[in-house]
């Protein structure tokens, strides 16, 4: 029984390492083969290089324009997710607060859009209009729009478990509705606020669509688009390629890292509330 | 009256206005731009009626057959990653060693970028020199090495494959928190009952896990329609145009000026989206009004 026992456990065991090493083989293999020459990179394989070659990632830094466009992305991110945060709780906050026809209509409204889809092209025209097309400001507004109606939704649920004893308490003493909200509701929010907003950033940092069809300026490229385009010039250079995946990837990595507990429970909110 | 003092509606007005301006306009501007012939070569945009959508279904450009992809996509990606994820959660979910672990592995692939997984992609599935076949040969299996990208029989089940990797993760670790909020005493009094394994899945984990099933299909849904990195990435539609997709063909059409037509793929992406969406949200909303 016993012996049984044990044979399941290295039996489970065997089969998670093995599923481990599945995803954890490409990025070694991309992690190699980023330190070796052009022709050593070609063949992809296991070996270690004799010399590593760190110039790749100096290369790719200098010609892939890597620090402007991790700086726009760091931007798009900060930025467009502040405002998402923010302005969505907001909203939130009084449409959970006070419900009546008007308000609940306007919940459903909001988070109908979690199932829309953009229409780019359309998008364009109308990003044409208010003079935003091509600017770092247009696609910040066109972020906190199109992460409106997920950040609602996760709020809004949210909002429900503040006590309201608290809003009148503070009301008697005084206090306006916009420092009541910034001064007490907003601070008490803040469990679900990080949620939103690491869930919101991680979205806008690997977005790739909307820069493609909104930035034709590469200094406003952010870093998916700038990757991509480095892929498209660089397609026989692997070595140079993987250099670039591995610079691209470790910012989120070490946001993965620190930050896992957020963003599990980030990316299961609501999977099992309800 | 305190109330609506203390609740200003002010409040709702800028996510509202920007959610209206960016969000919303385009959609309904782009059901207009889809009966006119709005293109890049010329300035004047007219009225055509119902010509985008009759070229949509006869013209010899397939795009039926991209709408039928992208169907296609959504069922078959969901299902590859949600029965697998449902399996991998009970396993981790199970006393083991390390399992925090795997978990954590697991879930990795789902903070990359679709973009950086179709790059590592094109080098894994490298037709002569990729991990894949370079692992094929190496077990004395040369015949299982493939193109897999350019290989018509091969490509949709490879890019199943690299969205699996990816995604998989993401959709068990919704399943691991859903089994978590199940209360230990169900197993118990199932036990009590004599019940076995496939038992106590169907009448406890099953029933309890249906929030996590629902947002896992929901997500699953909007994400498969929507389609676009990874098909731009690990294949751009091909070979040929046997793996274009609506998002895609969306862009083709952006990219080569026509946006009338372009505009009336989105339209009916955008119609059928609606339609799936609206009793779904209804559920969605109707939970948190009776919490």
């Amino acid at each position: 029984m016993k012996k049984r026992r044990f044979a399941v456990a290295i039996a489970k065991q065997i089969f998670a390492v093995a599923l481990s090493l599945t995803i954890i083989m490409p990025f070694v293999i991309i992690l190699i083969n980023s330190l070796k020459t052009r022709t050593g990179a070609l063949l992809m394989d296991l070996s270690l290089p004799k010399v590593p070659v760190w110039q790749n990632y100096q290369v790719v830094v200098e010609r892939g324009k890597l620090f402007i466009s991790f700086f726009n992305s760091l931007l798009y991110a900060t930025v467009s997710t502040l405002g998402t945060v923010v302005l969505t709780a907001l909203a939130a906050y009084v449409m959970s607060r006070r419900r009546t026809r008007l308000t609940r209509f306007l919940y459903s409204f909001i988070v109908f859009g979690i199932m829309l889809p953009t229409n780019f092209v359309a998008l364009i025209k109308v990003m044409q209009l208010f003079g935003l097309i091509n600017t770092r400001v247009g696609i910040i507004a066109f972020y906190i729009a199109s992460n409106t109606a997920f950040a609602t939704f996760i709020i809004y649920g949210f909002v429900s478990s503040i006590p309201r004893a608290m809003d009148e308490s503070a009301a008697i003493d005084g206090a306006k509705p916009l420092r009541l909200f910034f001064s007490i509701i907003f601070p008490l929010l803040q469990p679900v606020l990080v949620t939103t907003a690491v869930l919101t950033f991680l979205g806008i940092w690997n977005d790739f669509i909307t820069p493609l069809y909104l930035l034709n300026r590469s200094t406003a490229w952010p870093m998916t688009l700038s990757i991509y385009s480095f892929f498209g010039r660089f397609q026989q250079d692997w070595n140079l390629v993987f250099a670039d995946i591995v610079l691209t990837c470790v910012p989120v990595m070490a946001i993965y890292l620190v930050g896992q507990r957020y963003i599990v429970q980030g990316m299961t909110a609501g999977a099992v509330k309800g | 009256m305190i109330r609506n003092k203390l609740y200003p509606l002010s409040f709702i007005l800028p996510a509202l206005v920007l959610y209206l301006l960016l969000f919303i306009m385009p959609s309904v501007l782009g059901i207009w731009f889809s009966f006119t012939d709005w293109n890049r070569y010329s300035p004047d945009i007219h009225f055509v009626g119902f010509d985008n959508f009759r070229t949509l279904f006869t013209s010899s450009k397939d795009y039926s057959g991209y709408i039928l992809n992208t169907l296609l996509f959504t069922v078959v990606s969901n299902v590859v990653k949600i029965v697998p994820a449902l399996f991998l959660a009970l396993f981790l979910n199970g006393a083991m060693k390390g399992r925090n672990v795997y978990r954590a592995i697991f879930f990795l692939p789902a903070v990359l970028s679709f973009l950086v997984v179709g790059l590592i992609f094109r080098s894994v599935l490298h037709p002569s020199h990729g991990l894949l076949n370079q692992f094929f040969m190496a077990v004395q299996l040369p015949f299982l090495a493939g193109k897999w990208l350019a290989d018509p029989t091969w490509v949709w089940p490879s890019i199943f494959l690299v969205d699996a990797w990816k995604g998989i993760g993401y959709v068990m670790t919704i399943f691991l928190a859903g089994l978590q909020s199940i209360p230990l005493d169900y197993y118990d009094a199932a036990n009590i009952d004599g019940a076995g394994y496939w038992q106590k899945l169907r009448a406890v984990t099953l029933p309890m896990l249906v929030p996590a099933i629902t947002v896992n299909v929901v997500f699953g849904l909007t994400y498969g329609l929507k389609v676009f990195d990874i098909i731009y990435v690990l294949t751009n539609g091909g070979p040929g145009r046997m793996t274009e997709v609506i998002n895609t063909a969306v862009f083709n059409e952006f990219a080569s000026g026509t946006y009338g037509l372009g505009t009336a793929l989105s339209t009916l992406l955008f119609v059928v989206m609606a339609i799936v969406g609206i009793p779904l949200i209804r559920y969605m909303t109707a939970k948190e009004v009776e919490v």
